[in-house]
């Protein structure tokens, strides 16, 4: 039993965990158990491991490796200069480090904004401004409001390089925790956000899981637990870039749509076609997108409205009422068994939280008629080569139809650039955030258990 | 002393709907061997792109072409956004083919003087002259 290996997923509602052997390798079993964040977090994770010891028989384990999204998950904001260059940067930035973008606020900080920030709580604050040989002004400026911020607040600080000492100082005189990294936009367009990442990531284990009362299950578990996105886009980018020894599939789009937000990650350069013209920032190759309204449960009714209720009352054939009725049950609680009624509701809805998720996630082509003739602007990604579409998440896991569902991450009329065609698959057992734990040490084994899990649909 | 090339940072482009990308090219390629720091936006940028980059980039100055004879149209407006991002007096540049028509230089120059340029150049007018009007208005500025 040497090779056994536990991976661990502390989520917002329920903690999953996953056994694997190393030696095949397999997936020895999986199990579940609600998270018990309002108690101790080691209660849920002690019944979710019986249920996993009642299954597979085996109790002990070589390694562990653990993520959490509980308690909130990892709150951030991120602040820069220009809206779309370096307060952009700083989101992308945040979001890939597995981060929940409370806010993103741009310029010199009004009072107020600064009020905001101090009741939004975000665990951490991510503080960008002016490309190296930039801008200063702001950044320091900044630094000036948030050292006014009363309690413990840590921030990192990722601006230009020649402002970026004088703002860690000012804010670590005021008492708050910093970590001084590179620029996210060391020049004009150019994206850095790996270093931003790596001292989100410090700052996560360093004093965030203390503050959730995830020291316990840290100390347990023995190896740095993650942010359970971050976790997500590493099993992402394993599956796309593959490892040493194996192919990887190349780029790849995940949809992962949950109860209370849609997930996108795209694993793609999305590098314009011959003949277009990019603008505005160049994204990066791991882009994570989250969708505060769509969801099936706590965002349900925002995803409705997003649609129309006429609209999906037309679709699913039943009354404006029947709808709400089965919005309110839906609301209530995300269960696997339902009526025929409810299973169409949340099937519809299911459908246009993955087309309006990837719509947004999606750059966009327009074209611009000219003196010279007809231009074609892109802005953002184009992943319309995109081949590998793959969905999970308790909404796709649980449908009787998934394939048609996850079809709605294909382009149709839109002007958003999303996958032309592209073959569907399933994780149906929920393991992309367990792989992408179990690549930090062995990534040719969380590869093989990644291809071999994945369900195909069409 | 003004500063020398090295400590001034330019932000370049072809404003509105103009591909024209050629000349662009040559340009940057002129003051990055003059070495400027150059921000090259390229081909079909809007006032807002000129302006942002320049504010983020802590630019000196903005150098504005314009092939397709829309310029004016296009540039107009152009310093009032400065002013209004915060950028107030930064170097205004433009050159290239204004206006479409007759109209003499001379009244070309004074319209867009009149935008808030500091500089207007005509067709064919080398990178070289707004070098050394440049490393001179920064001197002098």
């Amino acid at each position: 039993m040497a090779n056994n290996v536990l991976l661990v997923d502390i989520g917002s509602t329920y903690t999953k965990v996953v056994a694997v052997d190393l030696d095949y390798p397999k997936i020895l079993g999986t199990a579940s158990a609600p998270t018990t964040a309002a108690t101790n977090i080691r209660e849920g994770l002690f019944e979710a491991l019986k249920c996993l010891t009642e299954k597979t028989g085996t109790t002990s384990y070589a390694e562990s490796y653990g993520s959490s999204s509980a308690a909130g998950g990892l709150k951030m904001v991120a602040i820069g200069l220009v809206p779309a260059l370096t307060a952009k940067a700083g989101k992308m930035a945040a979001l890939g480090a597995g981060a929940k973008v409370l806010k993103t606020f741009a310029y010199e900080l009004a009072a107020s904004e600064v009020d905001e920030i101090q009741q939004l709580e975000p665990d951490i604050i991510l503080l960008c401004g002016g490309t190296d040989g930039g801008n200063k002004e702001v950044i320091l400026r900044n630094a000036e409001h948030l050292a006014g911020l009363a309690g413990e607040f840590s921030v990192v600080v990722a601006g230009n390089k020649a402002a970026a000492k004088e703002a860690a100082e000012i804010l670590e005189a005021s008492g708050k925790q910093v970590r001084l990294c590179e620029n996210v936009m060391p020049q004009y367009n150019c994206l850095n956000v790996e270093p931003a990442q790596a001292a989100i990531r410090n700052l996560f284990l360093e004093k965030i899981v203390q503050a959730k009362g995830l020291s316990e299950v840290q100390r347990f578990i023995g190896n740095p637990l993650l942010p359970t996105p971050r976790a997500v886009l590493q099993g992402a980018e394993l599956l796309a870039r593959g490892t040493a020894h194996q192919a990887g599939l190349g780029d790849l789009l995940v949809v992962d749509v949950g109860g209370a937000t849609t997930d996108v990650y795209s694993m793609a350069e999305g590098a314009p076609a011959s003949g277009v013209v990019l603008r505005g920032l160049q994204e990066p190759y791991a882009k994570r997108t989250v969708e505060g309204d769509l969801g099936l449960s706590h965002s349900a009714r925002s995803t409705l409205e997003a649609v129309g209720r006429k609209k999906i009352a037309a679709l699913t054939q039943l009354s404006e009422e029947e709808v709400e009725e089965n919005l309110l049950l839906l609301e209530k609680e995300f269960s696997v068994s339902f009526s025929k009624e409810k299973e169409a509701v949340r099937n519809c809805l299911t459908y246009f939280a993955v087309k309006l998720a990837t719509e947004r996630h999606a750059g966009k082509i327009e074209t611009i008629y000219t003196p010279c003739g007809p231009s074609f602007i892109q802005t953002g990604k184009d992943l319309t080569g995109i081949k590998t579409i793959i969905g999970t998440g308790g909404p796709l896991i649980y449908s009787s139809d998934p394939a048609s569902l996850l079809a709605a991450a294909r382009r149709s009329q839109e002007a958003a650039l999303k996958p032309e065609g592209g073959s569907l698959y399933l994780d149906r057992s929920y393991i992309f955030a367990g792989m992408g734990l179990l690549s930090q040490k062995y990534p040719e084994e969380a590869l093989a258990l990644l291809k071999g899990e994945l369900e195909w649909l069409g | 002393m003004g500063k020398s090339a090295e400590e001034i940072t330019v932000v370049m482009g072809v404003i509105g709907a103009d591909v024209h990308a050629i000349g662009n090219k040559i340009l940057e390629y002129a003051f990055r061997e003059a070495g400027f720091n150059v921000v090259n936006l390229g081909v079909m940028v809007s006032q807002i792109e000129f302006v942002e980059a320049a504010l983020e980039t802590a630019a000196d100055a903005i150098l504005v072409s314009s092939l397709y004879g829309h310029g004016e149209m296009d540039c107009q407006g152009l310093r009032e956004l400065c002013i209004e991002m915060g950028l107030g007096e930064i170097l205004l540049y433009v050159g290239g083919n204004l206006v479409i028509g007759k109209t003499s230089f001379p009244e070309v120059e004074a319209k867009f003087k009149k935008m808030g340029f500091n500089r207007v150049y005509p067709p064919g007018t080398l990178p070289e002259t707004a070098i050394r009007d440049l490393l001179g208005d920064l001197a002098n500025g």
